[in-house]
């Protein structure tokens, strides 16, 4: 098992056999202790000491379900704070068949208007990964869509590709790490926290992987990891929401739209209620239905990534019938539909595109224009408006360079006081103020405000892992806490989130994750460990935060939430700071 | 009493040319429950996930009254 540094000042790289010390680290658990470690908690995010560090989870690359998950991990332009950004595509299942444990990009490559590529192939010879440096300055300032095929052209059609927009090019708070999609398109993502720019201010512009001849992920108990595979077959093939043609393969994630807006927690126009009246037009349900009328029959979603049994990832189609976007999730199509009031599925779709194209994150983006739809620059509503907006940033105008700059940035720019974000980050698709739980982990997380990092939206909105009322505070400290590492745990395995809402119902299922690792890694982990192991990764970010300046004064929610009731529930967020400080304080 | 309904995701199935969060109102008699209102409608108890009247999240035997607005889901989740 190998760990590659890559140095940007020279163009040089090594192969060095993994650490004993990482040997049982994965995921976000890998980024996330590197990046501790060998990254200067004060340097600056775009500067020569930042380091972009790629691992995949310590079951991809297996046939473990629903787990071709890489995380990419630095020191974040959005927040200043530690980073892990989770993405699923064949490119994290073809690093760690490649062997690839970690692969640490470091340095920074002489501002010449060059950008450099990175192609890893297997070097059979040698029994080891090579890396070799291309050219890429040919694909910079061009859009994703116009340069992934003539990747493909030059590489072949078997390889993978990681890389940088245009917005990571320009060093903007919102610029994601691009993966390709099973159709070879630029379409997933890990967006949050501006990676994309760490990237690209490295000079580095895309990673190529080529894993023919490599030899797979070696696994220490095969009996074990098989064992513990069916487990987590049977969880995903019988939950309700996981299973074939259950509501993630039918509707997408976007079949959220409509129970967060019933629960009154569907943040509409910048924050400012819980409803949207166009909330059904652009639902998951009309994603589907639409699609089949437009294509005269029923579409079902597809893998974003290799072994994915779950399935989730829509495309939305044109009235002819030719296809729009992948994919439109839930995220996407609420950032750039409900919270800026608009209710045009196919105009969501445009700017979907758009931010694939310019490789900018599509909650950022939507956040980010919610705002300044409120400062006056566009009205809500105005759909061709935030397609221009979108342009701007990908042209890299004043204003677009200020909208780059992500939600906070732009709000400090227009003075606006209702700015939804934490630690920097623009906020996902939940109000605080009608889902406590989530407004905690929104306000606490490493990440800044950020969903996945302890989605209790499960018991307080969904009704899985038992049910909670949303509107409450009390017990709600615990419960983020629970979450959060939890998830750092299933973000460290290499699965998907997704399988939480399986796995937190279906006990066999979990005990099923759990074998699997141990069958990868030889551990001897059990269910109860998954708390300690998530806890020890949560650790070392947040020591990484306080000493970056982030400590637990930022672990607030924005003022207005404390102070403007939200209708149709008429909440302010009412956690208090003691709840707030005791979710690390009792880690 | 009257109601307004929406019904979600495939549940729409147990309703003819309804589209899933379309409205439609529903009579009955007063006292009747979230459980009484899922057999007016033919739609299986198993199915149904939750259930939120006038926004907030009820048990089978909450008591609707005249002018709720009620939505019902299947199981779903998503992120
Ligand atoms: S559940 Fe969805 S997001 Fe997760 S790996 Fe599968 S297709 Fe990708």
């Amino acid at each position: 098992m190998w760990l590659i540094r890559v140095n940007m000042n020279d163009l040089t790289s090594r192969v060095e056999p993994l650490p004993d010390a990482y040997k049982h680290l994965g995921g976000r658990g890998m980024t996330s202790t590197i990046v501790a470690k060998e990254v200067p908690p004060l340097c600056h995010p775009l500067g020569p000491n930042n380091k972009l560090v790629f691992a995949p989870g310590i079951v991809t690359g297996t046939p473990a379900p629903t787990s071709a998950r890489v995380s990419a991990g630095a020191k974040s332009p959005l927040t200043g704070g530690i980073k892990e950004s989770n993405g699923g595509s064949s490119w994290a299942a073809d690093l760690a068949d490649m062997q690839v444990r970690a692969l640490v990009v470091e340095g920074q490559a002489k501002k010449n208007g060059k950008f450099r590529g990175l192609h890893l192939v297997w070097d059979a010879a040698a029994g080891q990964p090579k890396v070799e440096f291309f050219d890429a300055s040919e694909h910079a300032g061009k859009d994703l869509f116009e340069a992934f095929p003539k990747i493909y052209a030059k590489f072949g059609d078997k390889i993978s590709i990681s890389g940088c927009g245009i917005a990571g090019e320009y060093g903007y708070g919102n610029a994601g790490i691009v993966y390709n999609d099973p159709a070879k398109r630029p379409t997933r993502y890990s967006g949050r926290g501006g990676l994309g720019s760490v990237m690209g201010s490295k000079g580095l512009k895309f990673i190529v992987l080529s894993r023919e001849g490599s030899p797979g992920v070696p696994i220490t108990d095969e009996a074990l990891f098989d064992q513990g595979r069916k487990k987590m077959i049977d969880a995903l093939r019988t939950h309700a929401v996981t299973k074939p043609k259950g509501a993630l393969n039918t509707y997408g994630t976007a079949v959220l739209i409509n129970i967060l807006n019933e629960a009154g927690g569907l943040p509409t126009r910048n924050f400012s209620s819980g409803r949207f009246e166009g909330a059904a037009k652009t639902a998951g349900e009309a994603i589907f239905e639409g699609n089949k009328q437009r294509l005269g029959k029923e579409l079902y979603n597809h893998a974003c990534s290799p072994g994915c049994i779950i399935q989730c990832s829509n495309t939305w189609h044109n009235p002819d019938g030719t296809e729009a976007a992948s994919c439109v999730e839930y995220e996407s199509d609420w950032a750039l539909g409900a919270n800026c009031g608009i209710d045009s599925l196919d105009d969501i779709a445009t700017m979907v595109k758009l931010c694939n194209g310019y490789g900018l994150d599509t909650i950022e983006t939507g956040a980010t224009i919610g705002v300044v739809m409120e400062a006056g620059v566009i009205p809500f509503g105005d759909s061709q408006g935030a397609i221009n907006l979108i342009h701007e940033m990908g042209k890299g105008t004043p204003l677009g360079r200020i909208l780059g700059g992500g939600t906070a940035f732009a709000g400090k720019a227009y003075g606006m006081t209702r700015v939804p974000a934490v630690k920097g980050q623009g906020m996902p698709a939940y109000e605080p103020r009608a889902v406590k739980g989530i407004g905690i982990t929104y306000a606490t997380s490493t990440m800044g405000a950020d969903h996945t990092a302890g989605y209790t939206i499960a018991p307080e909105i969904l009704g899985v892992s038992g049910k909670q009322d949303p509107l409450t505070p009390e017990g709600k400290a615990a419960l983020s806490r629970g979450f959060q590492a939890a998830t750092a745990f299933i973000d460290t395995s290499g699965h998907c989130l997704f399988i939480a809402f399986a796995v937190l119902d279906i006990a066999s299922g979990l005990e099923g994750m759990v074998e699997e690792c141990n069958g990868v890694l030889g551990t001897q982990w059990t269910t109860a460990d998954i708390g300690r192991v998530g806890a020890d990764v949560l650790q070392t970010e947040r020591a990484f935060n306080e000493a970056a300046g982030l400590g637990k004064e930022t672990d607030r929610i924005p003022e207005f939430m404390l102070t403007e009731p939200l209708p149709p529930h008429n909440q302010v967020f009412d956690v208090s700071d003691e709840a707030l400080d005791s979710v690390y304080a009792e880690l | 009493m009257r109601l307004r309904v929406k019904l979600f995701a495939y549940l729409t199935r147990y309703r003819d040319n309804l589209s899933s969060g379309t409205p439609c109102e529903v009579d009955l008699p007063e006292g009747a429950t979230l459980a009484d209102l899922l057999r007016a409608l033919q739609v299986p108890d198993e199915e149904v996930k939750m259930a939120f009247v006038n926004g907030l999240a009820q048990p089978e035997d909450w008591q609707l009254k005249d002018g709720d607005e009620v939505g019902i889901f299947p199981p779903i989740a998503g992120g």
